[in-house]
Protein backbone atom coordinates (compact mmCIF):
# COMPACT_ATOMS: atom_id res chain seq x y z
CA UNK A 1 0.00 0.00 0.00
CA UNK A 2 2.98 2.20 0.30
CA UNK A 3 4.59 4.55 -2.50
CA UNK A 4 7.67 2.78 -4.04
CA UNK A 5 10.93 4.67 -3.90
CA UNK A 6 10.97 6.00 -6.98
CA UNK A 7 11.73 9.67 -8.28
CA UNK A 8 10.31 11.56 -10.53
CA UNK A 9 10.26 15.16 -11.94
CA UNK A 10 7.75 17.78 -12.18
CA UNK A 11 4.62 17.35 -14.15
CA UNK A 12 5.04 16.79 -17.77
CA UNK A 13 1.58 17.29 -18.88
CA UNK A 14 -1.53 16.53 -16.91
CA UNK A 15 -5.13 15.56 -18.07
CA UNK A 16 -8.96 15.07 -16.83
CA UNK A 17 -10.53 11.68 -17.97
CA UNK A 18 -14.23 12.52 -17.66
CA UNK A 19 -16.69 10.02 -16.62
CA UNK A 20 -17.73 7.24 -19.06
CA UNK A 21 -15.22 8.86 -21.51
CA UNK A 22 -12.01 7.05 -23.36
CA UNK A 23 -8.83 8.00 -24.22
CA UNK A 24 -5.62 6.62 -26.09
CA UNK A 25 -2.01 7.83 -26.13
CA UNK A 26 1.70 6.94 -26.22
CA UNK A 27 3.73 7.07 -22.92
CA UNK A 28 7.27 6.16 -23.77
CA UNK A 29 10.09 4.27 -21.65
CA UNK A 30 10.95 6.23 -18.50
CA UNK A 31 7.83 8.30 -18.01
CA UNK A 32 5.53 7.52 -15.34
CA UNK A 33 1.35 8.00 -15.50
CA UNK A 34 -0.49 8.38 -12.74
CA UNK A 35 -4.48 7.47 -12.74
CA UNK A 36 -6.01 9.17 -9.65
CA UNK A 37 -9.57 8.60 -9.04
CA UNK A 38 -11.85 11.71 -8.68
CA UNK A 39 -14.75 9.79 -6.95
CA UNK A 40 -15.58 6.73 -4.93
CA UNK A 41 -16.14 3.32 -6.55
CA UNK A 42 -13.73 4.28 -9.64
CA UNK A 43 -12.98 1.55 -12.70
CA UNK A 44 -10.42 2.08 -15.44
CA UNK A 45 -10.45 -0.58 -18.04
CA UNK A 46 -7.24 -0.48 -19.54
CA UNK A 47 -4.73 -2.07 -22.05
CA UNK A 48 -1.29 -1.71 -23.21
CA UNK A 49 0.27 -2.27 -26.81
CA UNK A 50 4.17 -1.95 -27.90
CA UNK A 51 4.16 0.92 -29.80
CA UNK A 52 7.21 -0.07 -31.90
CA UNK A 53 4.96 -3.43 -33.06
CA UNK A 54 1.71 -3.33 -31.61
CA UNK A 55 1.35 -6.94 -31.86
CA UNK A 56 3.25 -7.45 -28.36
CA UNK A 57 0.41 -6.41 -26.03
CA UNK A 58 0.15 -6.79 -22.73
CA UNK A 59 -0.93 -10.71 -21.40
CA UNK A 60 -2.99 -11.26 -18.84
CA UNK A 61 -2.41 -14.97 -18.20
CA UNK A 62 2.05 -14.30 -18.40
CA UNK A 63 1.25 -10.85 -16.20
CA UNK A 64 -0.46 -13.62 -13.32
CA UNK A 65 1.62 -16.86 -14.11
CA UNK A 66 4.78 -14.96 -13.59
CA UNK A 67 4.23 -12.87 -10.37
CA UNK A 68 1.91 -16.05 -9.21
CA UNK A 69 -1.13 -13.69 -8.66
CA UNK A 70 -4.67 -12.53 -9.38
CA UNK A 71 -4.38 -8.99 -8.83
CA UNK A 72 -1.95 -6.05 -9.35
CA UNK A 73 -0.46 -3.63 -6.80
CA UNK A 74 3.05 -2.27 -6.20
CA UNK A 75 5.48 -4.04 -7.36
CA UNK A 76 3.37 -5.99 -10.21
CA UNK A 77 4.31 -5.19 -13.69
CA UNK A 78 2.42 -5.86 -16.91
CA UNK A 79 3.89 -8.21 -19.31
CA UNK A 80 3.72 -8.24 -22.89
CA UNK A 81 2.85 -11.86 -24.52
CA UNK A 82 6.70 -11.84 -25.36
CA UNK A 83 8.15 -11.90 -21.96
CA UNK A 84 9.29 -8.11 -21.77
CA UNK A 85 7.44 -5.33 -19.16
CA UNK A 86 4.85 -2.92 -20.38
CA UNK A 87 4.85 -0.87 -17.75
CA UNK A 88 5.48 -1.71 -13.90
CA UNK A 89 3.27 -0.49 -10.99
CA UNK A 90 5.69 2.11 -8.60
CA UNK A 91 2.73 3.32 -6.46
CA UNK A 92 -0.63 2.87 -5.43
CA UNK A 93 -2.65 3.87 -2.26
CA UNK A 94 -5.66 1.70 -3.61
CA UNK A 95 -4.09 -1.61 -2.61
CA UNK A 96 -6.20 -4.06 -5.58
CA UNK A 97 -6.60 -3.51 -9.20
CA UNK A 98 -8.39 -6.15 -11.44
CA UNK A 99 -6.65 -8.12 -14.11
CA UNK A 100 -9.66 -10.74 -14.59
CA UNK A 101 -13.26 -9.55 -15.33
CA UNK A 102 -12.99 -7.91 -19.09
CA UNK A 103 -14.69 -4.74 -20.27
CA UNK A 104 -18.49 -4.87 -20.55
CA UNK A 105 -20.12 -4.67 -23.66
CA UNK A 106 -23.10 -2.82 -25.26
CA UNK A 107 -25.89 -5.09 -24.15
CA UNK A 108 -24.75 -5.47 -20.22
CA UNK A 109 -24.50 -1.80 -20.38
CA UNK A 110 -28.31 -1.60 -21.67
CA UNK A 111 -29.94 -4.08 -19.77
CA UNK A 112 -28.11 -2.05 -16.22
CA UNK A 113 -28.71 1.37 -16.87
CA UNK A 114 -30.80 1.15 -19.79
CA UNK A 115 -30.12 2.33 -23.44
CA UNK A 116 -29.05 5.55 -24.66
CA UNK A 117 -28.21 7.47 -27.98
CA UNK A 118 -27.02 10.49 -28.44
CA UNK A 119 -29.94 11.82 -30.52
CA UNK A 120 -31.63 12.46 -27.46
CA UNK A 121 -28.41 11.86 -24.63
CA UNK A 122 -25.89 13.78 -26.46
CA UNK A 123 -22.41 13.26 -24.67
CA UNK A 124 -24.28 11.73 -22.07
CA UNK A 125 -25.04 8.68 -24.06
CA UNK A 126 -23.82 5.65 -22.45
CA UNK A 127 -20.46 3.92 -23.90
CA UNK A 128 -19.55 0.60 -23.37
CA UNK A 129 -16.15 -0.64 -22.48
CA UNK A 130 -15.80 -2.86 -25.57
CA UNK A 131 -17.06 0.03 -27.76
CA UNK A 132 -14.36 2.20 -26.55
CA UNK A 133 -11.63 0.05 -26.86
CA UNK A 134 -12.69 -0.58 -30.32
CA UNK A 135 -13.01 2.83 -30.95
CA UNK A 136 -9.51 3.92 -29.55
CA UNK A 137 -7.79 0.63 -31.26
CA UNK A 138 -9.05 1.87 -34.75
CA UNK A 139 -7.29 4.90 -34.25
CA UNK A 140 -3.89 3.53 -34.61
CA UNK A 141 -5.46 0.69 -37.33
CA UNK A 142 -6.07 -1.92 -35.19
CA UNK A 143 -9.57 -3.72 -33.72
CA UNK A 144 -11.25 -6.27 -32.64
CA UNK A 145 -8.31 -9.02 -33.28
CA UNK A 146 -6.03 -7.09 -31.12
CA UNK A 147 -8.81 -6.86 -28.15
CA UNK A 148 -6.82 -8.71 -25.50
CA UNK A 149 -7.99 -9.03 -21.95
CA UNK A 150 -7.65 -6.23 -19.97
CA UNK A 151 -7.10 -4.52 -16.67
CA UNK A 152 -9.88 -2.69 -14.70
CA UNK A 153 -7.81 -0.63 -12.24
CA UNK A 154 -9.55 0.50 -8.87
CA UNK A 155 -11.41 -2.47 -8.68
CA UNK A 156 -11.32 -5.11 -6.44
CA UNK A 157 -12.75 -8.69 -7.08
CA UNK A 158 -12.11 -11.46 -4.55
CA UNK A 159 -12.40 -15.18 -5.73
CA UNK A 160 -13.63 -17.78 -3.17
CA UNK A 161 -11.99 -21.32 -3.15
CA UNK A 162 -14.79 -22.42 -5.17
CA UNK A 163 -13.82 -20.20 -7.92
CA UNK A 164 -17.10 -17.34 -7.71
CA UNK A 165 -15.84 -14.27 -8.19
CA UNK A 166 -17.12 -11.39 -5.94
CA UNK A 167 -16.71 -7.27 -6.22
CA UNK A 168 -15.83 -5.18 -3.62
CA UNK A 169 -17.99 -2.56 -3.94
CA UNK A 170 -17.11 1.02 -2.87
CA UNK A 171 -13.42 -0.23 -2.13
CA UNK A 172 -11.73 2.64 -4.25
CA UNK A 173 -11.96 6.02 -2.55
CA UNK A 174 -11.60 9.57 -4.34
CA UNK A 175 -7.88 10.59 -4.18
CA UNK A 176 -6.46 7.16 -4.12
CA UNK A 177 -3.93 6.75 -7.02
CA UNK A 178 -2.00 4.12 -9.09
CA UNK A 179 1.25 4.98 -10.93
CA UNK A 180 2.64 2.99 -13.81
CA UNK A 181 6.27 3.65 -14.96
CA UNK A 182 7.06 2.93 -18.74
CA UNK A 183 9.44 0.22 -19.46
CA UNK A 184 8.39 0.33 -23.17
CA UNK A 185 7.41 3.04 -25.04
CA UNK A 186 3.40 1.63 -24.90
CA UNK A 187 0.21 2.76 -26.90
CA UNK A 188 -2.21 3.02 -23.82
CA UNK A 189 -5.76 2.78 -23.94
CA UNK A 190 -8.51 3.91 -20.90
CA UNK A 191 -11.69 3.79 -20.33
CA UNK A 192 -12.90 5.20 -17.32
CA UNK A 193 -15.93 3.46 -16.99
CA UNK A 194 -18.08 0.86 -15.06
CA UNK A 195 -16.82 -2.10 -13.79
CA UNK A 196 -18.67 -5.12 -15.36
CA UNK A 197 -19.73 -6.47 -12.08
CA UNK A 198 -20.43 -3.15 -10.62
CA UNK A 199 -24.41 -3.68 -10.14
CA UNK A 200 -24.61 0.23 -8.69
CA UNK A 201 -27.40 1.97 -10.33
CA UNK A 202 -27.89 4.90 -12.06
CA UNK A 203 -24.99 4.65 -14.54
CA UNK A 204 -22.56 7.39 -12.83
CA UNK A 205 -19.28 5.99 -13.26
CA UNK A 206 -16.14 7.92 -11.68
CA UNK A 207 -13.76 10.51 -13.44
CA UNK A 208 -9.84 10.09 -13.35
CA UNK A 209 -7.13 12.18 -13.62
CA UNK A 210 -4.04 11.93 -15.18
CA UNK A 211 -0.67 12.98 -14.50
CA UNK A 212 2.72 12.12 -16.51
CA UNK A 213 6.37 12.34 -15.19
CA UNK A 214 9.85 11.34 -16.08
CA UNK A 215 10.65 8.65 -13.85
CA UNK A 216 14.17 7.88 -12.59
CA UNK A 217 15.97 5.19 -14.12
CA UNK A 218 15.24 1.48 -12.81
CA UNK A 219 17.70 0.59 -10.39
CA UNK A 220 19.19 -2.43 -9.72
CA UNK A 221 17.20 -2.97 -5.87
CA UNK A 222 14.17 -1.94 -7.48
CA UNK A 223 10.91 -3.02 -5.90
CA UNK A 224 9.45 -4.33 -9.23
CA UNK A 225 12.54 -6.01 -10.44
CA UNK A 226 13.19 -7.37 -7.13
CA UNK A 227 9.35 -8.68 -6.35
CA UNK A 228 10.26 -12.09 -7.62
CA UNK A 229 12.83 -13.84 -9.97
CA UNK A 230 10.70 -13.78 -12.49
CA UNK A 231 10.42 -10.00 -12.37
CA UNK A 232 14.72 -9.71 -12.50
CA UNK A 233 14.41 -11.59 -15.81
CA UNK A 234 11.81 -9.91 -17.67
CA UNK A 235 13.59 -6.94 -16.75
CA UNK A 236 16.51 -8.68 -18.83
CA UNK A 237 14.59 -9.02 -21.52
CA UNK A 238 13.28 -5.67 -21.35
CA UNK A 239 16.51 -3.86 -21.28
CA UNK A 240 18.06 -5.89 -24.41
CA UNK A 241 15.46 -4.43 -27.05
CA UNK A 242 16.75 -1.22 -25.83
CA UNK A 243 20.35 -2.00 -25.99
CA UNK B 1 -16.80 -37.62 -37.56
CA UNK B 2 -12.91 -37.68 -35.79
CA UNK B 3 -11.29 -39.93 -33.37
CA UNK B 4 -7.56 -38.80 -33.02
CA UNK B 5 -4.76 -39.72 -30.60
CA UNK B 6 -2.75 -36.20 -30.27
CA UNK B 7 0.48 -37.27 -29.10
CA UNK B 8 2.33 -34.64 -26.29
CA UNK B 9 3.72 -31.64 -27.89
CA UNK B 10 1.16 -31.89 -30.61
CA UNK B 11 -1.14 -29.35 -32.06
CA UNK B 12 -4.88 -30.46 -33.14
CA UNK B 13 -7.54 -28.37 -35.80
CA UNK B 14 -10.76 -29.48 -36.47
CA UNK B 15 -13.97 -28.21 -37.13
CA UNK B 16 -17.12 -29.02 -34.64
CA UNK B 17 -20.46 -28.46 -36.34
CA UNK B 18 -23.69 -26.75 -34.29
CA UNK B 19 -24.86 -29.83 -32.35
CA UNK B 20 -22.16 -31.95 -32.35
CA UNK B 21 -20.09 -33.15 -29.37
CA UNK B 22 -16.46 -32.35 -28.90
CA UNK B 23 -14.86 -34.94 -26.14
CA UNK B 24 -11.17 -34.48 -25.36
CA UNK B 25 -10.08 -37.86 -23.03
CA UNK B 26 -7.10 -37.31 -20.63
CA UNK B 27 -5.59 -40.57 -21.29
CA UNK B 28 -3.05 -41.03 -18.88
CA UNK B 29 -4.34 -38.03 -16.49
CA UNK B 30 -2.73 -34.47 -15.31
CA UNK B 31 -2.36 -33.30 -18.88
CA UNK B 32 -3.18 -29.79 -19.74
CA UNK B 33 -5.07 -29.44 -22.95
CA UNK B 34 -4.79 -26.01 -23.90
CA UNK B 35 -7.62 -25.02 -26.30
CA UNK B 36 -9.02 -21.87 -28.27
CA UNK B 37 -12.45 -21.82 -30.01
CA UNK B 38 -13.32 -19.61 -33.12
CA UNK B 39 -16.44 -19.17 -34.91
CA UNK B 40 -15.71 -21.22 -38.03
CA UNK B 41 -17.75 -19.13 -40.62
CA UNK B 42 -15.62 -15.90 -38.75
CA UNK B 43 -12.68 -16.43 -37.15
CA UNK B 44 -12.35 -12.97 -35.85
CA UNK B 45 -14.79 -14.01 -33.41
CA UNK B 46 -13.53 -16.62 -30.73
CA UNK B 47 -13.77 -17.41 -27.29
CA UNK B 48 -13.20 -15.13 -24.88
CA UNK B 49 -12.17 -16.06 -21.17
CA UNK B 50 -12.92 -12.30 -19.55
CA UNK B 51 -16.58 -12.94 -21.31
CA UNK B 52 -17.06 -16.03 -19.90
CA UNK B 53 -15.84 -15.90 -16.37
CA UNK B 54 -17.49 -12.56 -16.35
CA UNK B 55 -20.83 -14.21 -17.66
CA UNK B 56 -20.70 -16.97 -15.16
CA UNK B 57 -19.22 -15.30 -12.32
CA UNK B 58 -16.61 -18.01 -11.92
CA UNK B 59 -12.90 -18.39 -12.90
CA UNK B 60 -13.34 -22.52 -13.40
CA UNK B 61 -15.27 -24.32 -16.17
CA UNK B 62 -17.21 -27.54 -15.23
CA UNK B 63 -20.44 -29.23 -16.59
CA UNK B 64 -22.87 -26.08 -17.17
CA UNK B 65 -20.47 -23.79 -18.35
CA UNK B 66 -21.22 -21.53 -21.64
CA UNK B 67 -18.00 -20.28 -23.25
CA UNK B 68 -18.75 -17.43 -24.75
CA UNK B 69 -17.20 -15.16 -27.72
CA UNK B 70 -15.44 -12.21 -27.58
CA UNK B 71 -18.73 -10.50 -29.90
CA UNK B 72 -20.86 -12.46 -26.06
CA UNK B 73 -22.17 -15.25 -28.03
CA UNK B 74 -22.43 -18.76 -26.63
CA UNK B 75 -20.21 -20.66 -28.45
CA UNK B 76 -20.39 -24.70 -26.64
CA UNK B 77 -21.91 -25.78 -23.29
CA UNK B 78 -19.81 -27.93 -21.10
CA UNK B 79 -22.26 -31.05 -20.96
CA UNK B 80 -20.17 -33.98 -19.39
CA UNK B 81 -17.33 -33.70 -17.38
CA UNK B 82 -16.01 -36.22 -15.44
CA UNK B 83 -12.23 -33.97 -14.30
CA UNK B 84 -14.41 -31.37 -12.27
CA UNK B 85 -12.63 -28.06 -13.04
CA UNK B 86 -10.90 -26.49 -15.88
CA UNK B 87 -8.32 -23.61 -16.08
CA UNK B 88 -9.35 -19.85 -17.76
CA UNK B 89 -6.09 -17.89 -16.36
CA UNK B 90 -3.41 -19.42 -16.90
CA UNK B 91 -3.19 -18.78 -20.94
CA UNK B 92 -0.27 -20.90 -23.00
CA UNK B 93 3.11 -21.75 -22.59
CA UNK B 94 5.66 -19.71 -24.73
CA UNK B 95 9.16 -19.36 -25.58
CA UNK B 96 9.44 -15.85 -24.08
CA UNK B 97 7.06 -16.62 -21.43
CA UNK B 98 9.13 -19.49 -20.42
CA UNK B 99 12.27 -17.01 -19.97
CA UNK B 100 10.50 -15.10 -17.39
CA UNK B 101 9.07 -18.02 -15.75
CA UNK B 102 11.99 -20.11 -15.51
CA UNK B 103 15.47 -19.27 -16.82
CA UNK B 104 16.76 -17.22 -19.87
CA UNK B 105 17.88 -20.68 -21.54
CA UNK B 106 14.16 -22.13 -21.59
CA UNK B 107 13.79 -20.44 -24.22
CA UNK B 108 14.55 -23.12 -26.85
CA UNK B 109 11.99 -25.99 -24.92
CA UNK B 110 8.95 -26.50 -26.68
CA UNK B 111 5.90 -24.54 -25.80
CA UNK B 112 1.95 -24.28 -26.99
CA UNK B 113 2.31 -21.01 -28.39
CA UNK B 114 4.93 -22.65 -30.36
CA UNK B 115 2.27 -25.13 -31.30
CA UNK B 116 -0.19 -22.90 -32.22
CA UNK B 117 1.27 -20.92 -34.15
CA UNK B 118 2.75 -23.84 -36.32
CA UNK B 119 -0.92 -25.27 -36.45
CA UNK B 120 -2.09 -21.73 -38.24
CA UNK B 121 0.40 -21.77 -40.65
CA UNK B 122 -0.03 -24.97 -41.92
CA UNK B 123 -3.72 -24.87 -41.56
CA UNK B 124 -4.42 -21.13 -43.01
CA UNK B 125 -7.54 -19.78 -41.95
CA UNK B 126 -6.12 -16.35 -42.57
CA UNK B 127 -5.11 -16.87 -38.34
CA UNK B 128 -1.89 -15.14 -37.23
CA UNK B 129 -0.74 -14.49 -33.81
CA UNK B 130 -3.18 -11.24 -33.65
CA UNK B 131 -5.71 -14.06 -33.33
CA UNK B 132 -4.59 -16.02 -30.35
CA UNK B 133 -6.57 -14.55 -27.35
CA UNK B 134 -6.32 -16.45 -24.05
CA UNK B 135 -6.88 -19.95 -23.71
CA UNK B 136 -8.67 -22.64 -22.25
CA UNK B 137 -6.77 -25.14 -20.47
CA UNK B 138 -8.33 -28.47 -20.00
CA UNK B 139 -7.62 -30.69 -17.32
CA UNK B 140 -5.24 -28.27 -15.74
CA UNK B 141 -5.49 -26.61 -12.28
CA UNK B 142 -4.90 -23.48 -11.62
CA UNK B 143 -6.34 -21.91 -7.98
CA UNK B 144 -6.92 -18.78 -7.38
CA UNK B 145 -7.41 -17.37 -3.04
CA UNK B 146 -9.04 -15.13 -1.71
CA UNK B 147 -6.49 -12.82 -0.78
CA UNK B 148 -5.73 -12.89 -5.09
CA UNK B 149 -2.55 -15.29 -4.99
CA UNK B 150 -2.62 -17.43 -8.19
CA UNK B 151 -0.75 -20.79 -8.46
CA UNK B 152 0.42 -24.10 -10.90
CA UNK B 153 -1.18 -26.67 -8.57
CA UNK B 154 -0.83 -30.30 -8.83
CA UNK B 155 -3.52 -31.86 -11.25
CA UNK B 156 -7.00 -33.48 -10.52
CA UNK B 157 -7.52 -35.11 -13.07
CA UNK B 158 -6.38 -38.30 -13.74
CA UNK B 159 -6.24 -41.31 -16.39
CA UNK B 160 -9.43 -41.84 -18.40
CA UNK B 161 -11.08 -38.62 -17.30
CA UNK B 162 -12.80 -36.51 -20.21
CA UNK B 163 -14.73 -33.43 -20.91
CA UNK B 164 -17.57 -33.11 -23.39
CA UNK B 165 -19.24 -29.73 -25.19
CA UNK B 166 -21.51 -29.52 -27.13
CA UNK B 167 -21.39 -26.46 -30.05
CA UNK B 168 -23.60 -23.70 -30.25
CA UNK B 169 -22.47 -22.56 -33.78
CA UNK B 170 -20.38 -24.22 -35.91
CA UNK B 171 -16.48 -23.81 -34.21
CA UNK B 172 -12.50 -24.17 -35.69
CA UNK B 173 -10.91 -25.89 -32.76
CA UNK B 174 -7.32 -24.87 -31.94
CA UNK B 175 -5.76 -27.32 -29.68
CA UNK B 176 -2.15 -27.75 -28.34
CA UNK B 177 -1.59 -31.08 -26.55
CA UNK B 178 0.62 -29.49 -23.76
CA UNK B 179 4.40 -29.54 -23.99
CA UNK B 180 5.34 -28.09 -20.66
CA UNK B 181 8.24 -29.67 -18.73
CA UNK B 182 9.08 -27.11 -16.16
CA UNK B 183 5.52 -27.36 -13.74
CA UNK B 184 3.22 -29.40 -12.65
CA UNK B 185 0.41 -29.01 -15.09
CA UNK B 186 1.18 -32.00 -16.89
CA UNK B 187 2.62 -33.72 -13.49
CA UNK B 188 6.80 -33.05 -15.29
CA UNK B 189 5.60 -35.77 -17.83
CA UNK B 190 3.02 -34.52 -20.93
CA UNK B 191 1.08 -37.42 -22.71
CA UNK B 192 -1.35 -37.57 -24.86
CA UNK B 193 -4.67 -36.95 -24.90
CA UNK B 194 -7.96 -38.61 -27.35
CA UNK B 195 -10.21 -36.03 -29.51
CA UNK B 196 -13.48 -36.94 -30.76
CA UNK B 197 -16.27 -35.72 -32.30
CA UNK B 198 -19.03 -36.91 -32.96
CA UNK B 199 -23.28 -36.21 -33.52
CA UNK B 200 -25.08 -35.94 -30.55
CA UNK B 201 -26.99 -39.12 -29.70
Amino acid sequence: MTAAPHVVTPLLWEEDLPGGSHWSGVLRRGVALRLIAQDDDANVAALFYSREQPLERYNMADTLKAQHTAHLTTGCVCYSDMGRILCSVVADTCGWHDPLCGLTDPDSIAARYGVTRFQEERNSRYVSGREAMLVELGKFGLGERDLVANINFFSKVVVDDGGHMRRDAGFARAGQHVELRFEMDTLVLLHAGPHPLDTATPYAPAGVRLEARRASPVAADDPCRMRCPENARGFVNTERLYL
Amino acid sequence: MNDTVVPAGEPWMGVVRRGQLLRIVDLEGNQAVDTLFYNADDTHEHYSAQNTIQSQGRIYLTTGSVLLSNRGQPMLRIQDDTCGRHDTLGGACSSESNTVRYALEKRYMHSCRDSFLLALARRGHGLTKRDLPSNINFFMNVPVTPEGGLRFADGISAAGRHVELVALMDTLVLISNCPQLNNPCNAYNPTPIRVITRESA
